[in-house]
């Protein structure tokens, strides 16, 4: 009898801890999600083996689309949460340096003619390049908001708003196609592997961003330094550093990201590529259950968001929600997460167990 | 029940977790009457006022008002205003962007309509009346400190208020704006408001009150008519007997020797820096505790700044072990061994989210550089090891510093600084707004320190504080280091004559 109790409690305070992981609240949506789509449809869940037109085995179905867009949207919350960790700030430039970092690639590898029979430079080498441009935007957004103190919604608002026509200026408003079959494994698939290329790059980047947080101070100074900038001044830290150096690191994701939506279609499309990833990108950090306001963050929670996100917009087209309505139905359960996320929220419900287990004790 | 008592509180228990705040205080708020409350820092000042206030609740304890029998609960500010009881703090809690009339009465009329014109009209007849140089319209932010106070204390009043609280109004002012404030609380007095009044001054205190109420460690010492009570008698009661109690903890630590010819570890001429304080010269020997004293804003903590490149430093040279060395950020100085814990625990100490072991080993891993993180294991060791070492109660190493107590945040900064194994100490304020035993503790532990061969500087507005640890003390008035005092001449007369200076 009584092992029998203190075994009930001993699972009671196993899933207290679990719930009150931060990692739970984007996982508790997945599932919310998976569940919704199981019990009204489980062709949701349906994953098929076919052939593209180059005669590739390749997986298709929901949750493919939802690993390969997601990807994405994961590669940009990581840059996104060490933004907004050290900031206490958004970038909402993402979408519009993207579509630069695009057209960067683009016209290194087409040179002066907009149609090239092949490639004028090794894809590595253009990537590279728009690699370097993507961090100087960044680092531009990130000198607006360390050293000019300007609030980072409005510093990169200013990206935001010219960014597209930066872009399309690069290429003398031109849009180069590359016919090079090279480029879309990056977009696509890689033949003979029948899972999206996208998730392994998002794949490499987590690990990458796994690395340099376990072997480097950066999730300590970057943390410090959104808590109490003062405070991490007087401890020998350069809090106007560590800033930029968050806004060059997304620049860095920027650039992953501008790679992978140009492969996919091997053109760009200035006024449409990469539209509103910005919000989805902030939306995934806030899903992960981190404050917007700055300061701790959990990576894995939001590379997670980011994915919910995505699972959230392909359950809705799959409903054939109209894609002018989508933003709407998206709106509504966004609102519902980011509330059922929010750390009030949660600060409430850990109180609430901790009466009842009085209670319970009692 | 006293006739013309306004305010009466008896027998006041207040306890904080792990802190007896109040225990058994009577306080009691003639009519007409300016009333100083007096103590030192942690001695229950605010907590008094803040369950007069509604701030907190009491324990235990009656609160009683204008001679009634019957008691009142005060449970939350608002019910302490309608009550009449009207606090103006420290802090000008004003909005700088509107007019002095709306700041006058935001928040105090009924329903949503404003008139306008009435507003204006009643707010110029009050500030007539009381002698506040303002306009109604006026903004805010355009009048002087000295005159936002005023019309704080002029919101305080104006509704029916019976008891007005000043906590400590005169810390950033001037004497002339000082002096202005005076008259405004004599022209209250006159009214029949009581007063209870703040402050760290003490001359101010003679200028002004009527009564002195001095407390200590949480409890009451005694209510006294201010001709019966000469300033050091004050003094002492402050400090109490804790002063001969205490003064033997030297003898507890053995001073390191200084060996022949030694260059002091850290030098410095002429330093100054954009904080506002005039150049100054100074030295620290191995083994060497000594502190900065004065008023508060006279430049303690400036100097101790710009020493450790907090503040931008605008000339000077600094000299360690007799090589130059240059200073011009924190980094700078932690790589030359020096540590800073800052006077505002909360604004410049901790990282208040982060867990108690993240700011244990801050310091540390910023010298040690990006590359070099702790492991997660030799983290947990250096964080147990140093709660161990320092006594910090805390329920674990994961718990975030903020939700510790203030003396417990206090000792992690200390920590965080002892990891990086200083050569040379800079504390200031170590013990502000924390309890007696916490006190003692880094008292003790800043002379163990010294013993050790470290070199330590001490700042603290409490002076028994400073005389119990340090063995040579630099004076400062105006911003300006204005004298030294060691061996003999280390006692409250002659660096309260220091500090006053030739020219009163």
């Amino acid at each position: 009898m009584q092992t029998n109790e203190t075994k009930k409690a001993g699972a009671s305070s196993f899933l207290g801890r679990m719930v009150r992981k931060q990692v739970m609240i984007p996982l508790a949506a997945l599932l919310l999600l998976f569940l919704f789509n199981l019990i009204v449809d489980p062709s949701f869940f349906k994953i098929e083996l076919g052939y593209n037109s180059a005669g590739n085995p390749v997986l298709s179905g929901f949750l493919i689309t939802i690993l390969d867009s997601g990807s994405e949207l994961a590669i940009l919350a990581i840059g996104m949460t060490l933004v907004t960790a050290a900031t206490g700030g958004q970038d909402i430039s993402v979408g519009a340096t993207t579509a630069i970092a695009g057209s960067v690639l683009l016209r290194v590898l087409c040179g002066t003619n907009s149609r090239p029979e092949t490639l004028q430079a090794p894809i590595i080498v253009a990537f590279l390049v728009a690699c370097v441009v993507a961090m100087l935007f960044g680092a531009f957004n990130g000198v607006l908001v360390a050293v000019f103190k300007i609030q980072p919604m409005i510093a990169t608002l200013i990206l935001y708003t010219a960014g597209r026509s930066i872009a399309a200026w690069i290429n003398n408003n031109e849009l180069p196609v590359v016919s090079d079959e090279t480029l879309t494994y990056f977009g696509e698939f890689i033949p003979g592997i029948p899972i999206p290329t996208p998730f392994f790059i998002a794949v490499a980047c987590m690990i990458v961003i796994g690395l340099v947080l376990k072997f480097t101070n950066l999730r300590l100074y970057t943390q410090a330094v959104g808590i109490n900038e003062n405070s991490s001044k007087l401890n020998g830290l350069n809090p106007v550093f560590i800033k930029i150096l968050s806004f060059v690191i997304l620049g860095l994701c920027v650039a992953v990201v501008g790679l992978i939506k140009v492969a996919r279609i091997s053109t760009i499309n200035y006024s449409v590529i990469a539209k509103d990833i910005e919000m989805d990108a902030i939306l995934a950090v806030a899903l992960g259950g981190n404050a917007l306001s700055g300061g701790k963050f959990n990576m894995t929670a939001s590379i997670i968001g980011a994915y919910v996100i995505q699972c959230l917009t392909t359950t809705l087209y799959k409903f054939q929600v109209r894609s002018d309505a989508l933003p709407a139905y998206k709106a509504i359960v966004v609102i519902v997460l980011v509330i059922v996320s929010a750390p009030v929220v949660r600060e409430k419900f850990n109180a609430f167990m901790a009466k009842r287990k009085v209670k319970e004790a009692a | 029940m006293e006739d013309n008592a306004v305010l009466q509180m008896r027998n006041i228990h207040k306890s904080f977790p792990g802190v007896k705040a109040l225990s058994g205080v009577d306080f009691t708020l003639r009519k007409g009457e300016i009333h100083a409350l007096m103590g030192e820092n942690g001695a229950g000042k605010s907590t008094l006022i803040k369950v007069l206030t509604g701030v907190y609740t009491k324990d235990e304890g009656h609160i009683y008002l204008d001679g009634h029998e019957k008691e009142v609960q005060i449970r939350s500010p608002q019910e302490a205003q309608k009550l009449g009881i009207s606090p103006v703090y420290q802090e000008i809690t004003l909005c700088p962007n509107l007019s002095v009339a709306e700041n006058m009465y935001i928040g105090r009329t009924p329903g949503a309509m404003q008139n306008w014109r009435k507003m204006n009209k009643d707010a110029d007849k009050l500030l007539k009346s009381l002698d506040i140089p303002a306009k109604a319209t006026q903004q805010l932010s355009t009048c002087s400190l000295a005159v936002q106070q005023m019309i704080a204390i002029a919101r305080a009043v104006d509704t029916d208020c019976k008891v007005l609280i000043l906590d400590e109004p005169t810390s950033s002012l001037d004497e002339q704006e000082v002096e202005k404030l005076f008259k405004l609380m004599r022209d209250l007095r006159a009214r029949g408001v009581g007063i209870i009044f703040v402050t760290h001054f003490l001359d101010q205190v003679y200028e002004v009150c009527d009564r002195i109420t001095v407390m200590r460690d949480g409890c009451l010492v005694g209510e006294y008519e201010i001709k019966d009570l000469p300033r050091v008698q004050l003094v002492s009661k402050m400090l109490g007997k804790e002063l001969d109690d205490l003064s033997d903890i030297h003898g507890e630590y053995k001073s390191y020797e200084k060996k022949e010819g030694e260059l002091p570890v850290f030098e410095v001429e002429g330093l100054y820096s954009n904080a506002g304080i005039k150049p100054f010269d100074f030295h620290i020997d191995k083994g060497e505790v000594n502190g900065f004293t004065g008023l508060l804003g006279s430049g303690r903590s400036e100097c101790v700044r710009a020493i450790f490149g907090a503040d931008h430093v605008l000339g000077g040279k600094v000299k360690k072990n007799g090589k130059p060395v240059k200073i011009s950020k924190p980094i700078d100085a932690m790589r030359q061994g020096i540590g800073y814990l800052p006077e505002d625990r909360k604004r410049d100490g901790i990282v208040g989210d982060l867990s108690v072991r993240d700011n244990i080993i801050l310091a540390q891993q910023v010298l040690r550089g990006f590359l070099k993180p702790y492991s997660k294991a030799e983290a947990d060791k250096i964080a147990d090891e140093y709660i161990k070492l320092l006594n910090i109660k805390t329920a674990s190493a994961d718990t975030p510093i903020k939700s510790l107590s203030g003396g417990n945040q206090q000792k992690v900064i200390l920590a965080r600084w002892l990891l990086t194994h200083p050569e040379y100490l800079i504390l200031d304020e170590p013990t502000r707004g924390i309890d007696v035993g916490t006190k003692v503790d880094i008292q003790k532990l800043v002379l163990k320190l010294a013993s050790e061969g470290m070199s330590v500087t001490f700042i603290s507005s409490e002076m028994d504080e400073m005389l119990r640890t340090c063995s040579r003390l630099i004076v400062m008035r105006d911003r300006k280091v204005v004298g030294e005092l060691t061996g003999s001449d280390l006692n409250q007369t002659s660096i309260m004559s220091t500090i006053a200076g030739g020219d009163k």
